[in-house]
């Protein structure tokens, strides 16, 4: 035996998760290579991974590399011997040792034990079947991959956290999901019943169904999961069975050992288990009967049970209050402390938007604020969890408080986001990670951090859920002070009024000419130029429908020719097919066409049309004169105006259709061809959530579902994909109608020119439309008559008129005289 | 001397104001545009961008320059050339007004 003595104490880890490493990161931090020589023992094949964002992995936003957090480098570079694939299987604590699976045994001076928790598995016939997961490890997320790529329906176990995210992530891999929920609502430990209600409806419009109350009694099969079968007699198929109903404290190796266990490891404040060399962090632990599934308080063990081995015999732990967030696209899910009054001397307030899909709640209790629900606005979530945290008295905020932070503080009803310099150093930005404002700010000025990678890098802030990002980003702003005050943009060079100034003074001063607003303005030249003759023709043309007169001499050649020049200077020409439907009729026309002025290229696009590219201009009126016959109108596919409403086949034909989504395709189309917008518009109507018409990435979509239709805006393709905000949901055509009319209208009166909807709802948000469309009943009819009125000048078909002679000089080339 | 063969190329109305037509003839193989500004003065270019080709005839007419319309840049419309931060020069032609026509002149030597 080796009888030199190291000098180093030997640190053994049992475990290579999230709390054992951060135990081992924070030691490192306190010189604990000074004092430890470290050994890891992983029973899973990695390094050491964010197991939070496995169902960001699932839902295809990041992959396996993404959510590595220490590479084998880190491990070498730190002097620490890990041991992957290698499950503890013994803890001898008379002669201080612990033994692995492969038969391995090393001698420990202290010893960490973070082995986590077990997927709650209760005695359901089936569970071993293959085809059955849990959502635990990467493992679990491969066999699900697997299984989405080859299978089709998916049954989900379980409508907690863990279970809504394994959901949606299996629904976003394409199969088709149920869930199943012992409770009646979802989530129950986090939110109240509304609050549940709202998200339950929302992931129910994504396309997944749900089975509450459901007590899953067996999961049938031979030889492969084949469906769930519930207790009350409900049967769900399933290639896919995932369990995801909790988790409990894996504590196998310390009882074994005859540590003192209860649900989970008992530690003491200091985070030593029963034997006062071995520590204990982590889902594994139970602290004053508490036990942890979230990752912020974990983190605080981690720093306390590093700064006790690292000998500072003053750092304690203590559970704080504490937040959840679902991490599913788009819905926004905030929750931290009590749920509800818990009798008549607390105070419940609520705000409730059932339209919009919001709903705040907070609590509170001797004046001070003790628990918050929010549903689709969780902008708040972090102030909140701040003023419980600091049981700050909120007496006085109280008739104000559930409105949020810009409204109770400022009594100003106006949100400009966070007030960074008001902003308490202590105040905390990532709930995950525990870094508050002044850690943040440090890091940036002392080491000059100039982006968000930096700041995650050195200090973790976003680094782990990622929901804070945009408040770090923020940060680094107002800490670097790079992004200066906003100036608002002029139109071009020649002039520097910004484009709402402009229209406004349209409006209020009765300007009807271009040299009208260039004179008021002070235009620097008297033409103009290629950038806001253009924008200016265009907010007339709007401004007084029927009585100005369109220069066609301002006009994007596109829109003067009414077809897209191609790079050669010839020309594509696309008729309207309205809604995607078209007749053989038509298609002999197009045909014929092709064939008679030996058109090049006949090509099917993305709107669901036919583009007839390479046309020669000289051939325009009698390419447009042939369609013409046929009843076919220009499809306005050069336009800044509306484009294709692109459709699916609905009710008619689809054995999922809800309504009738071609028919409500083609009403739109026929209400809204014609007009001109700032920007090129694009509509869908898809018949059931399904959504094959791709509504979520239109400017307006529409998405058919049972109860009627869900209104979606602002989404578009192109180089920033942006998905469409929900606007709302309605009964009947006829509101969809108005809503299409009125939305039109606001984008027509209210956006820049060049800018499309995305861009516009992202500068002005999404609540302001709200605002405008659905909580002002009187205002959308208002807006929508605007629009049909304007349509009564608007829907004439250009090529007809061209056809039959209108700028004819246009389309001739000019006559050799000599 | 004259070393210009004029071409009438008919009435000024035939060019709508800010305006622009590209020509039935070409000169060395190439199309020829011809202009009218909004203060009513023509000119002639190779109606060829300097960048893509593409058809300056179709651009958007504004003082003294015309953008063209494949990828926005500005062509001065007295000398041809491309304004900054772009760089080329499309050839220019001279042109006269006679007795409300106009001519363009094509330079002779290149003619014969």
């Amino acid at each position: 035996m080796n009888m030199i003595a190291n000098p180093l104490e030997h640190l053994v880890v049992i475990g290579n998760g999230m709390a054992g490493m951060r135990t081992v990161e924070e030691l490192l931090k306190r010189d604990g290579a000074a004092k430890y020589r470290i050994t890891v023992f992983g029973a899973e094949p990695h390094v050491n991974y964010n197991r939070i964002m496995l169902s960001s992995v699932l839902a295809g936003d990041k992959t396996i590399d993404d959510i590595v957090i220490n590479t084998h480098e880190w491990y070498a570079e730190n002097g620490i011997n890990l041991i992957t694939g290698d499950a503890v299987t013994d803890i001898n604590r008379s002669i201080r040792t612990v033994t692995s699976a492969s038969g391995l045994t090393v001698q420990y001076d202290k010893l960490l034990i973070a082995t986590g928790s077990k997927p709650l598995a209760p005695p359901i016939p089936g569970l071993g079947m293959p085809g059955v997961c849990a959502f635990r490890d990467i493992a679990d997320v491969d066999k699900m991959l697997d299984a989405a790529r080859t299978q089709k329906r998916a049954v989900v176990i379980g409508g907690g956290l863990l279970g809504l995210e394994a959901a949606w992530g299996l629904k976003q891999r394409g199969m088709s999901v149920a869930l199943v929920h012992l409770m009646p609502t979802l989530m129950e430990r986090q939110l109240d019943a509304p609050a549940a209600q709202l998200l339950q409806r929302d992931l129910d419009r994504r396309g997944i169904a749900f089975f509450t109350e459901g007590q899953t009694e067996e999961i049938t099969g031979t030889t492969h999961a084949e469906g769930v079968q519930l207790a009350d007699g409900r049967f769900i198929p399933a290639d896919l069975v995932v369990l995801a109903i909790g988790i409990r404290p894996n504590i196998d190796l310390a009882k074994a050992c005859g540590l003192e266990v209860n649900r989970g490891i008992v530690v003491t404040d200091d985070m030593r288990t029963s034997d006062p060399d071995i520590f204990s962090v982590g889902e594994c632990v139970e602290h004053r009967g508490s036990v942890f599934g979230l990752v912020a308080p974990i983190w605080d063990q981690a720093k306390v049970c590093a700064a006790r081995m690292a000998g500072d015999i003053n750092a304690l732990f203590a559970a704080q209050a504490l937040s959840t967030m679902l991490k599913i696209t788009g819905v926004d899910v905030f929750s931290a402390g009590a749920l509800t009054a818990a009798d008549e001397a607390d105070d419940e307030i609520t705000l409730r938007d059932d339209n919009r899909g919001m709903y705040k709640k907070i609590v509170i209790r001797d004046g001070k604020l003790v628990g918050s629900v929010l549903y689709g606005d969780v902008s708040d979530g972090q102030w909140y969890l701040q003023l419980m945290r600091d049981k700050t008295d909120v007496s006085e905020l109280r008739d104000r408080l559930v409105f949020g932070r810009a409204f109770a503080e400022a009594g100003s009803a106006v949100s400009t986001g966070p007030d960074f310099a008001a902003m308490a150093d202590d105040t905390q930005i990532c709930g995950c990670n525990g870094i508050s404002k002044g850690t943040i700010c440090c890091a940036i000025k002392d080491k000059d951090l100039t982006t968000l990678s930096e700041v995650r890098a050195h200090t973790k802030a976003s680094a782990s859920c990622g929901q804070c990002t945009g408040l770090v980003e923020g940060l680094l702003a107002f800490t670097t002070g790079v992004t200066t005050e906003k100036k608002i943009p002029a139109i071009c060079d020649c002039t520097t009024a910004g484009h709402d100034e402009v229209r406004a003074a349209i409006l209020a001063q009765s300007l009807k000419t271009m040299d009208a607003i260039r004179e008021t303005f002070g235009w620097k030249k008297p033409d103009g130029c290629h950038k806001c003759r253009p924008a200016l023709n265009y907010y007339l043309l709007c401004a007084w429908p029927g009585e100005y007169v369109d220069d066609s001499r301002s006009r994007f050649v596109n829109e003067r020719v009414h077809a897209n020049i191609q790079k050669d200077g010839t020309y594509s020409v696309i008729p309207r097919m309205w809604g995607g439907m078209t007749t053989p009729a038509e298609l002999h026309a197009i045909a014929s066409v092709a064939e008679k002025f030996q058109i090049p290229s006949v090509k099917v696009t993305g709107g669901q049309r036919i583009d007839l590219l390479g046309v020669k201009k000289e051939d325009l009126p009698a390419v447009w004169a042939d369609l013409n016959a046929a009843g076919m109108v220009s499809g306005h596919a050069y336009a800044k105006g509306l484009r294709t409403v692109k459709t699916c086949v609905g009710s008619e034909w689809c054995r999922f259709g809800t309504q009738d989504s071609t028919g409500l395709g083609i009403k739109l189309e026929k209400m809204c061809w014609g007009s001109w917008t700032p920007h090129k518009v694009k509509f869908a109507v898809s018949g059931c959530p399904r959504n094959c018409a791709e509504a979520t990435i239109k400017d307006m979509g529409i998405v058919c579902v049972e109860a009627g239709y869900d209104i979606l805006v602002g989404g578009n393709g192109g180089i920033d994909v942006r998905v469409t905000d929900p606007l709302t949901r309605v009964a009947t055509e006829d509101e969809v109608m108005e809503y299409a009319g009125a939305f039109m209208q606001v984008y027509r009166e209210e956006a820049h020119y060049l800018e499309r909807t995305a861009p516009w709802i992202d500068r002005v948000g999404i609540d302001y439309v709200k605002k405008r469309l659905v909580d002002d009943a009187e205002g959308r009819a208002a807006l929508n008559a605007r629009f049909l009125y304007s349509q009564s000048f608007a829907q004439s078909d250009p090529w007809a008129e061209r056809a039959n002679g209108t700028d004819a000089h246009e389309f001739a080339r000019m006559p050799e005289l000599v | 001397m004259d070393t210009h063969i004029w071409k009438n190329i008919g009435p000024l109305s035939e060019i709508p104001v800010r305006g622009a037509r590209r020509l039935c003839f070409g000169h060395e193989g190439k199309p020829i545009a011809v202009f009218r500004t909004g203060a009513d003065t023509f000119f002639a270019l190779i109606d060829e961008c300097p960048h893509k080709a593409g058809p300056l005839s179709e651009g958007i007419i504004a003082g003294n320059t015309v953008t063209c319309p494949l990828h926005n840049w500005v062509i001065e419309l007295d000398s041809g050339n491309v304004a900054a931060p772009d760089e080329g020069n499309a050839r220019s032609l001279p042109v006269r007004v006679e007795g409300g026509e106009l001519f363009v002149g094509l330079p002779v030597r290149e003619l014969a």
